[in-house]
């Protein structure tokens, strides 16, 4: 969050003021939404964590200290909420996922060496390309796509997602690099195909 | 005290070389996130930059790394604002349906 961040009365909302906790909810749906979307990746189960992320919302605000910003408190329920459910469609998770610090140095060697940032422009606009960008965000283990979505879609700071996630700083930097670096290995894989052909 | 690139610099990766494995190349990977963020430390970054104009394999990573980075933060697929059914349902679940008609920009 930046620092036009919005601004919200806790002792009215404490109080169970509806209208300040309908603001509220007005303001961090989408953000939230979209969070949830990337992560699920459909919009029936993106409901479902937008729902219950308020939900808890409400019933926990009384004890809500404010040690944290509400902006940051929220994006932690709706995180935990998306995760949860992810695990629940997918109870058999490999430990490479759970603890990606464990993971192979392999992951971090890039394997493309393909530059496809010359493509033109429109290239990356179409639908396909956006299916793609998706398809890859979706390809991340669980603990690597939401520390991307947090930092370079939702564009919260590193501090920021070291505190949603609980997480070190060092951890979450590692994540994002790999996240990034795999991302970068399927999207070369895919761009790379659509480079003209050269002349021989 | 740079390697000499493996690969010809002109040629694509292929599966029978997959691995780039200059030894400055890989130390240096740790720190590209930073590097593309522009919040790594002057010295590293030099150094970075420096390898970069003799390494085009490193050269190419950096570059499609920051444009895959900028990719995803440039794609607006989400509308903005919420869905209003799912602006409504979410208003009725939470017991706040006489808010469902109010401008949600009104509410800022």
């Amino acid at each position: 969050m930046n620092n036009s961040e919005p601004q919200f009365s806790l002792t009215a909302l404490q109080n169970g003021d509806r209208a300040e906790f309908s603001r509220l909810v007005d303001t961090y749906s989408p953000l939230l939404y979209r969070l949830a979307l990337k992560m699920l990746g459909n919009q029936q189960d993106a409901e479902d964590v937008l729902q219950n992320t308020f939900i808890k919302a409400l019933q926990h605000l009384k004890g809500f200290e404010g040690r944290s910003s509400l902006s940051t408190w929220l994006y932690r329920i709706a995180t935990n909420e998306s995760l949860m459910l992810m695990r629940k469609h997918k109870p058999e998770t490999p430990l490479s996922d759970i603890l990606p610090e464990t993971a192979d140095e392999e992951d971090f060697t890039p394997r493309q060496f393909t530059d496809w940032c010359c493509l033109p422009e429109q290239d990356f606009l179409t639908a396909e390309s956006r299916s793609a960008l998706d398809a890859a965000i979706r390809s991340l283990p669980d603990t690597l796509r939401i520390v991307f979505i947090l930092r370079d879609i939702e564009n919260l700071s590193i501090q920021e997602t070291s505190d949603i996630l609980g997480l070190t700083i060092t951890a979450v930097k590692t994540r994002l690099l790999r996240a990034r670096l795999r991302l970068r290995e399927n999207l070369g894989a895919y761009f790379g195909e659509r480079l003209p052909e050269r002349n021989d | 005290m740079n390697d000499q690139p493996k690969n010809d610099p002109s040629q694509e990766s292929n599966d029978s070389n997959p691995v780039h494995e200059h030894g400055q190349c890989h130390s240096l990977l740790a720190y590209l996130s930073d590097f593309v963020d522009g919040t790594l430390d002057e010295s590293l970054c030099h150094e970075i930059t420096s390898h970069m104009a003799n390494c085009s394999n490193c050269r190419i990573v950096v570059d499609t790394l920051r444009k895959t980075v900028s990719l995803y933060q440039s794609t607006d697929d989400f509308p903005p604002g919420l869905p209003d059914q799912v602006r409504q349902r979410l208003l009725r679940k939470l017991d706040l349906a006489d808010y469902v008609d109010r401008n949600p920009a009104d509410n800022h």
